[in-house]
């Protein structure tokens, strides 16, 4: 099994998700300027700075070569995981609903949150128990997750809600907590919560190597 | 060839121009000397930036060869962009601190980010991979309005930039002080990491060899920075000394520095240099030197942001994120394909000659003909006239707590004192975990730990960065050691052995006996800790001139160093791990009330500090590592700013851990209640942990029992007195005294 | 488009394209600057939204339109306007 850990100008946590694939898996390194998706089994898109989050965060790179490849894989059904900018960029190239504004304290913030996995029964999430409380860190100034009302109360009801701050824990004003969503078909998430940042016990908890530990079980495409 | 260069734009020929510029006459005379000839404008203007006290250190070139720099794992030592260690594994760490006081002066938010930026750029100039960033900072109080706004203009600033590079912010230090009111102190220190045979060096050399442009446009950013805003004192009524500050592009420097890196891997340069202070004049300048060589270089080949830039302005630009390489004719293809990939512009633009002159063309002409030497080397020194103030030079701190008042209202008064309080609203604003390293993030510990596992090393890195100018200004001689001393106690906190120091020298007008006096005690100090402690400074930055009408800043020596540890996973943390365990201090460790945050509470300033025994302090340091290094030691804790019972509950909160601890024995040494509970000195760690594990630091006859972990309060007794607070309202104290002034 | 300039030796049309949040979304920082206001002695300020201002020379003003809905504005949390300068 691989993943392929896309890579844009000013990306900075793609090191961090190519460590934290290949304690589970094999992992590739896939060049925003290229189409090519090296053939792996799952995509994740890092979280940083892309572009320098010019216009709006992922604005620019969604048009990037690589998601072309990653627009046609993800409506073919294949896995993609988005990470902090990773979710960013998805929203912004429609892969994803809804989309994500300013945190309500207009800050950045880095602290480790804990969230609870709403649904266990996504390619992402399949090793965790419906539930389960998770202790990932965030760090981000954009990441206050918003949809209209009632395109909220559909994702809700579809099950696309996947992970959501614990009460009180919400770091951005996200709109009903929401920490990770994925698309109507469920083989896309985004969530800002960093999960390659929790599968280190020297570094902080491990409860991300959940999600990586799920991806890698899926069989091959 | 003469007759041109004397008709080049903005001829000078006189003294007023030169003295405009920051040149003295006898400095410009010099000058004349040298050249054999009046400057011409665009030599004028390069020397007047090239002989600035920030690019020059003339006044304190001399003092600073009193450091000793020699030491077993240095590898590259101060001159270079940055200083290195050898860690082991094949493995070098380059680190280095710098101020950009001035500039976030003027604009925070920026100022502070573009020191960021400068000090990141140091670090990859010698062929390192950053990996860590901490910062040291200095403000008013915060009831004033403009410290607020340059504090949190600052934190935000340096958050902005380094989050966007992904280089981790590790940790730092944060003070309040009126006197850095009119003087802000903002000081980056930068770590990275390096396979030694990637580290290089900023030497231009090989005739022939091409000079290229790595980076941003040019532009007007900073004209007129190192000589007019470095050098010259903060007038705040005078908007003519406020030039344009240099604005950061975080984008650009992250591809400039992936870029570099590359380049660098691929063996593709003879040499690099960034950037800074005075831009191309001073890269040039220094690459020349080094190698003993000279440069052409034409500034109508250099890509411009901006108009009708003249040649003068293109060379003194400071315009942000550009470096500076050197190019082997044939592999010049090389490198613009590589940093087309990166999407870096990289342009030619000179070459490296033998004739040793830095020369300036513009189309082809010569519009400014320098002598390396001039230029860096013949810059003249000056010596100091220090003198010990007659006069008092500070005045008392504002009065805020009455000179009576339970031990418990004065704790909580101190816990909630900016000074001590809790600094999370600034270290939340920083990625600290950027690059899956960071095995102690901010707070947790009295050091940073780095993990070198994912970068093919053994062990881990500490990293810490310590000053206290208020202490300095009570005596700068022994201020210097404790502040040495002090970075030195934290790394063995977490049991890492000092491989070597960076330094940045903050003070105010040198000209001036009492200051040159306390530079001059302070840079002796340093030198006396770093000899017993045998960790060389391998480099640093000076920033001098930092006064107002009000008077200078305290004599502010930072400390930052950079240690090695065996098993990361064995670093204590400063929080108490379980209930049960023993609490003891580890001495030798003699609290006074003189100099310290509460006396300084209660309006009052001291003259002159306690001696430090150096030997018993380094011994003690030693002795710390080691056991702390063997395992078992659950958390440890440097006592510092509040004295022991604010460390105490600094390790209650984090650990969320009561503690119940007895006092008498040691306030009968000491002497007194207030000055065993909140005085400060030399020494003094909290450990806790089983009971075996803390024996063989008891064999070492400093460690007094003090109590144990365990409740839900704070208690310290003393005899029949006693001091009991709930953990809330240690907390409630300790997390709202920073965000209580903002409301 | 209202204000298309007329065919001119040099065609190009000067545009600004005003993008603000919609009506609905939390505008955080205009909320932050419409609180910070009287603090600073200045009351009656009201409705206080933050946006950006993107100035661009065109030559076919009639894809504006087209460049916002794609890349200048994001249409789920923003709203946009076009001007065109009068020749």
């Amino acid at each position: 099994m691989k993943f392929g850990v896309v890579r844009f100008p000013g990306s900075c946590d793609e090191h961090d998700a190519l460590l934290a694939c290949r304690r589970f898996a094999d992992a590739e390194l896939l060049w925003h300027g290229e189409r090519d998706l090296k053939g792996v089994d799952a995509v994740v898109i890092p979280g940083g700075f892309s572009y320098g989050d010019y216009l709006r965060v992922g604005a620019i790179a969604r048009f990037s070569p690589v998601m072309e490849a990653v627009g046609e894989w993800a409506a073919a059904g294949g896995p993609v995981l988005g990470i902090c900018n990773g979710f960013q960029v998805l929203c912004e190239a429609g892969l994803l609903p809804g989309a994500l504004l300013v945190n309500a304290e207009l800050r950045f913030l880095c602290r480790q949150v804990d969230v609870e996995v709403v649904n266990a029964e996504t390619p992402f999430t399949s090793t965790c128990d419906p539930g389960e409380r998770l202790s990932v860190p965030v760090k981000h100034t954009t990441g206050r997750y918003f949809a209209p009302e009632l395109e909220l109360d559909e994702l809700e009801r579809s099950g696309q809600v996947v992970l959501r701050y614990l009460p009180g824990q919400n770091p951005n004003g996200s709109r009903r907590d929401i920490a990770g969503v994925t698309n109507r078909a469920g083989n896309v998430l985004g969530l800002m919560p960093h999960p390659e940042h929790a599968v280190d016990a020297l570094t902080g908890s491990t409860d991300g190597a959940r999600i990586f530990e799920s991806l890698a079980s899926l069989t091959p495409a | 060839m003469t007759d041109k260069l004397m008709r080049a734009e903005r001829t000078s020929g006189n003294e007023e121009e030169a003295r405009s510029l920051g040149l003295t006459a006898q400095e410009h005379h010099r000058i004349v000397d040298l050249l054999g000839r009046e400057p011409n404008g665009v030599e004028l203007a390069v020397f007047s930036l090239m002989w600035s006290e920030h690019c020059s250190y003339k006044h304190s070139r001399k003092l600073l060869r009193r450091l000793p720099t020699e030491g077993a794992h240095v590898v590259m030592g101060p001159g270079e962009n940055a200083g290195a260690v050898d860690v082991g594994d094949g493995l070098c760490v380059a680190f280095k601190v710098e101020s950009h006081n001035h500039p976030s002066a003027v604009e925070p938010f920026q100022g502070a980010a573009t020191g960021v930026g400068g000090i990141v750029r140091d670090v990859f100039a010698v062929g390192a991979r950053p990996i860590a960033l901490l910062d040291s900072l200095r403000f008013g109080e915060l009831d004033s309005s403009r410290s607020r706004y340059l504090f949190s203009g600052a934190v935000a600033g340096i958050g902005h930039y380094g989050n966007s590079i992904g280089v981790a912010t590790v940790g730092g230090e944060i003070y309040f002080e009126p006197a850095y009111e009119s003087n802000c102190l903002v000081n980056a220190m930068c770590v990275g990491l390096a396979p030694r045979e990637r580290l290089i060096r900023s030497a231009a050399a090989g005739e022939g060899n091409q000079l290229v442009l790595l980076g941003a446009l040019t532009g007007r950013d900073g004209i007129g920075g190192a000589s007019v805003l470095a050098s010259a004192q903060l007038d705040v009524g005078d908007p003519s000394k406020r030039p344009s500050v240099q604005i950061g592009d975080p984008f650009e420097e992250k591809k400039l520095l992936e870029c570099s890196l590359e380049l660098l891997e691929r063996g593709l340069l003879r040499s690099l240099q960034d950037l800074g202070a005075a831009g191309l004049s001073s890269s040039a300048s220094e690459m020349a030197s080094k190698g003993a060589v000279g440069i052409d270089l034409d500034v109508a080949r250099v890509p411009l942001r901006e108009q009708g830039m003249e040649a003068f302005e293109i060379m003194v630009s400071e315009s942000q994120e550009r470096m500076l390489c050197v190019v082997e004719p044939e592999r010049l293809g090389h490198v613009l394909g590589v940093c087309a990939h990166w999407e870096v512009r990289a342009t030619t633009i000179g070459e490296v000659t033998g004739s040793g002159r830095l020369r300036v063309l513009e189309r082809g002409h010569v519009v400014g003909d320098m002598p390396v030497t001039a230029l860096v080397d013949d810059c003249p020194l000056y010596d100091l006239a220090p003198a010990p103030p007659t006069a008092r030079v500070y005045p008392d701190p504002p009065r805020r707590l009455p000179d009576a008042g339970s031990a418990a209202d004065t704790l909580l008064a101190l816990l909630a004192s900016p000074n001590i309080a809790s600094k999370r609203f600034a270290y939340e604003q920083y990625d600290s975990i950027v690059g899956s390293r960071t095995v102690r993030r901010p707070g947790t510990a009295d050091a940073a730990v780095l993990t070198l596992a994912g970068d093919g090393g053994s062990g881990a890195l500490a990293v810490a960065i310590d000053g206290n100018g208020r202490r300095v200004a009570c005596d700068p001689y022994t201020g210097a050691i404790e502040a040495v001393l002090e970075c030195a106690r934290n790394l063995a906190c977490v049991g890492a052995e000092p491989l070597g120091l960076t330094n940045c020298l903050n003070f105010g007008n040198p000209e001036k006996p009492h200051v040159a006096w306390q530079l001059e005690r302070a840079v002796d100090g340093l030198a006396a800790a770093c000899r017993a402690l045998m960790v060389p400074v391998v480099g640093g930055n000076v920033s001098l001139y930092n006064e107002s009408d009000e008077g200078p800043i305290y004599p502010t020596p930072v400390v930052g160093m950079v240690g090695r540890l065996a098993d990361p996973a064995l670093a204590p943390g400063i929080g108490l791990r379980e209930p049960g365990h023993a609490i003891a201090l580890v001495g030798p460790f003699a609290p006074a009330l003189a100099g310290s945050e509460l006396e300084r509470l209660r309006g009052r300033m001291a003259d002159g500090l306690a001696e430090v025994d150096l030997e018993a302090q380094a011994r003690a340091i030693v002795a710390l590592r080691e056991a702390v290094a063997t395992g078992g030691i659950a958390s440890a804790h440097d006592i510092s700013d509040g004295g022991l019972a604010c460390a105490l509950a600094e390790c209650v909160l984090d650990g969320g851990i009561g503690a119940r601890v007895e006092l008498e024995a040691l306030a009968a040494t000491v002497g007194g209640e207030e000055a065993t509970l909140f005085g400060e000195g030399a020494g003094g760690v909290l450990v806790s942990g089983p009971i075996e594990a803390l024996q063989p630091l008891s064999e070492t006859g400093e460690l007094l029992w003090l109590g144990e972990a365990g409740g839900e309060a704070l208690e310290l007794r003393m005899g029949a007195d006693s001091l009991s607070l709930s953990m809330s309202q240690v907390r409630a104290a300790y997390e709202r005294g920073i965000p209580d002034r903002f409301s | 488009m209202p204000g298309c300039a007329a065919a001119a030796p040099d065609s190009r049309v000067r545009a600004r394209v005003l993008i603000r949040p919609k009506q609905g979304i939390l505008d955080a920082q205009g909320q932050t600057v419409e609180r910070a206001l009287p603090a600073l002695g200045f009351e009656g300020v009201s409705n206080v939204r933050i946006g950006r201002l993107i100035e661009l020379e065109v030559e076919d003003p009639a894809r504006i339109r087209e460049m916002c809905e794609r890349l200048l504005a994001n249409p789920l949390i923003e709203d946009y306007e076009v001007s065109l300068e009068e020749r």
